[in-house]
C-alpha cells in the first residue's frame, strides 16, 4: 500500500443555488480543485464522483461520465465511476480514489462529491431521503428519515438523560462555526430558543435540529504521497481510511443509540493510523440530525456512551474547546448536498491543516478526522489526515 | 411508492399482514422480516430456515411523532411510529394507533392489529398492514 495525499481543494458555495445547474457545480468545484492542485488536466488517471440519488433529484443517472464531461475531460477518455451509499457517497467515493492510488494503479485521482436538491419541491425530496432507510420495511410504514433519527433521540434521551437543550446546543455551535465559513448555507448564529420554539418535524426533532436541503459541490485531488511535492507545498496525507457496514433499518441494529458502523469504521481507521481517539485534533462529523452528531462523538470514541449529551452543554466540542467539532458548520450549516458531503469534510480538514481555514482556524491542528454516515448508519466511512 | 407496482406489494402480504416471519433449523434465531439466510450459521441454514407466525404482541423500544409526512401520509399527521421489539424477539417499525399521541412510552406493551397503510393516490391501490395498539 502506498501513501496518499491530498494536494488540492476545491468548494461551491452552499446554498439554494437556483441559478446553477448539475454540471455547472460539479465543474466549478472540480476546476478549484485542479487549479489548487496545479495540474493541468491530462495527468489525471481516473475520476470518482460521490451522488446519492442525482436520478430522483435532477432526473439524470449516469452521472459518472456526466461530471468528467463537463469538467471538459471527455476527449481525454479519464474513467469516472459514480460511487453510491447515502449520504456517504462522497465519504465512498473519497476512500475510492484513495484505494486506487494506495493500491499502486494510479497517481493521480480527481475525487468529486455532488447533489443538486432544490430542483424538486419539499415532498420530492422527503420521499427521497427516506430512499435511504429500507423502503419495504420502515418507509412503507410511514417513517421519514428525521423520523428515523427522532427515534435515535427519544432512546437517548430516555436512556441517557440527554435533554432537548443539549439537542439544541449542537445546532447553535454549529451555527456560531458556519457563520465564519464563507462557503455555508446559514452564515449566521442562532440562539438555542430558535432551536427549541422551531416547528416540529419528528418528535423531538424540531426544524433546527435539522440539516438542510443544498445545492452544492465538493471535489479534492488525491496523489501518491512521494509525489505530492511535486505539485504542492502544503499537500495533507490520509494516514487511514475505514468503512464499515450494518442492518439498512434502525431497528435491525443491536443498539439503537450506537452506529456500529461508525464503531467499527473508526476501529479499523485509528488501528491503520496506529492512534487512539486521543490523538484527534479536530473532527468533522455527520450531523445530519443533532442527535448524530451526539451519537457521532461517542461512537468515534472521544466521549463515553451516553455521555455525548453533557460535552456539547459543556462546549468540549466549541471551535475554542479541547476537540472542536465540524468547525466548518457541519451538515447542519454549512448545508447538506448529501453526495458532497462526505467530499466537503475532507476539504475542511485539509484546509484547516493547511492553516488556510481563517476565522475558524483550529490553532495547532495537525490530526484531523472525518466522519461520514450513509443513511440511519447502514454504512459509514471514517478517515484520518495528517499535514505533511 | 410511485403508480403502479402492485406487484411489489403482494409479494410481502404474508409478512405485513400477519408477520409471517422466519426460524433458523440450525440455531433457532427468529427472523422479521424473514431471512434467506440466517446470518450466524449462513451455509448451514441454507434449505433449513422455516416460515413462523409471530404473535404480534410487543413493547415499544423507540419512537418519534411524524407531523412532516410523506405524501401518502399527510392526512394522518401528527402520528406516532415506533420500533416495536416482539415477544420472540425480532424488531420491527410500525404506526401505533388507538390511544392519545402523548400516552405513547418506551416500555408500552402493544399488540398488532391490522389496518390500511398507505394509499397509492387517488385511482391507486389501497395497501394494508400492521398497525400496534395498546395491549390492554
Amino acid at each position: 500500500m502506498r501513501d496518499v495525499a491530498i494536494i488540492g481543494v476545491g468548494l461551491t458555495k452552499f446554498g439554494e443555488l437556483w441559478d446553477k445547474s448539475f454540471r455547472q457545480l460539479t465543474a466549478e468545484a472540480g476546476s478549484k480543485a485542479i487549479f489548487d492542485a496545479g495540474i493541468e488536466g491530462k495527468e489525471i488517471d481516473a475520476m470518482y464522483v460521490g451522488s446519492m440519488s442525482s436520478g430522483r433529484f435532477v432526473g439524470q443517472e449516469h452521472v459518472g461520465a456526466l461530471v468528467a464531461d463537463a469538467s471538459g475531460f471527455s476527449h481525454l477518455h479519464i474513467p469516472s465511476t459514480r460511487v453510491e451509499g447515502a449520504s456517504a457517497s462522497g465519504g465512498l467515493a473519497v476512500r475510492e480514489g484513495y484505494l486506487s492510488i494506495a493500491s499502486g494503479l494510479n497517481d493521480i485521482v480527481v475525487v468529486g462529491g455532488i447533489e443538486k436538491m432544490n430542483d424538486v419541491g419539499g415532498n420530492a425530496a422527503i420521499e427521497t431521503l427516506v430512499t435511504a432507510a429500507d423502503q419495504e420495511w420502515e418507509a412503507f410504514f410511514g417513517v421519514t428519515f428525521p423520523g428515523i433519527y427522532a427515534m435515535i433521540a427519544t432512546k437517548h434521551m430516555h436512556d441517557y438523560g440527554t435533554t432537548k437543550e443539549q439537542l439544541a446546543q449542537v445546532a447553535v455551535k454549529n451555527h456560531a462555526n458556519g457563520a465564519l465559513n464563507p462557503y455555508a448555507q446559514y452564515q449566521r448564529e442562532i440562539k438555542i430558543e430558535h432551536v427549541l420554539n422551531a416547528t416540529t418535524v419528528a418528535y423531538p426533532l424540531g426544524l433546527l435540529d435539522c440539516s438542510p436541503l443544498t445545492d452544492g459541490a465538493a471535489s479534492i485531488v488525491l496523489c501518491a504521497a512521494d509525489k505530492a511535492k511535486e505539485y504542492s507545498n502544503k499537500p495533507v496525507k490520509i494516514i487511514a481510511s475505514g468503512q464499515a457496514s450494518d442492518t439498512l433499518s434502525l431497528h435491525g441494529r443491536r443498539d439503537i443509540c450506537t452506529l456500529d458502523s461508525t464503531v467499527n469504521a473508526a476501529k479499523k481507521a485509528y488501528k491503520q493510523a496506529n492512534l487512539s481517539p486521543k490523538d484527534i485534533d479536530l473532527a468533522e462529523v455527520h450531523d445530519c440530525y443533532t442527535i448524530a452528531e451526539i451519537c457521532a462523538i461517542e461512537d468515534l470514541g472521544f466521549i463515553e456512551k451516553g455521555q455525548g449529551g453533557k460535552a456539547i452543554e459543556n462546549k468540549i466540542t466549541t471551535l475554542d474547546g479541547s476537540l472542536p467539532v465540524n468547525t466548518s458548520g457541519g451538515l447542519k450549516s454549512k448545508g447538506h448536498p448529501i453526495g458532497a458531503t462526505g467530499v466537503a469534510q475532507i476539504v475542511e480538514i485539509a484546509l484547516q491543516l493547511r492553516k488556510e481555514a481563517d476565522k475558524r482556524q483550529v490553532k495547532d491542528a495537525k490530526i484531523g478526522l472525518a466522519q461520514n454516515v450513509g443513511g440511519s448508519g447502514a454504512t459509514c466511512c471514517v478517515h484520518i489526515m495528517e499535514a505533511m | 411508492m410511485e403508480d403502479g407496482g402492485v406487484a411489489r406489494f403482494w409479494r410481502e402480504i404474508p409478512q405485513r399482514y400477519n408477520i409471517i416471519g422466519n426460524k433458523c433449523g440450525s440455531c433457532n434465531n427468529i427472523y422479521f422480516p424473514p431471512r434467506e439466510a440466517c446470518p450466524f450459521c449462513r451455509r448451514k441454514s441454507i434449505g433449513k430456515m422455516q416460515e413462523l407466525k409471530l404473535c404480534g404482541k410487543g413493547e415499544i423500544v423507540t419512537y418519534t411523532i411524524i407531523h412532516d409526512a410523506p405524501r401518502n401520509f399527510k392526512e394522518q399527521v401528527p402520528y406516532p411510529i415506533a420500533i416495536i421489539k416482539l415477544e420472540e424477539g425480532p424488531k420491527l417499525t410500525a404506526q401505533i394507533v388507538d390511544c392519545n399521541i402523548n400516552d405513547v412510552k418506551i416500555g408500552m406493551k402493544v399488540i398488532s392489529t391490522f389496518r390500511r397503510i398507505q394509499e397509492d393516490g387517488y385511482t391507486g391501490a389501497i395497501y394494508y398492514g400492521y398497525k400496534f395498539k395498546p395491549l390492554e
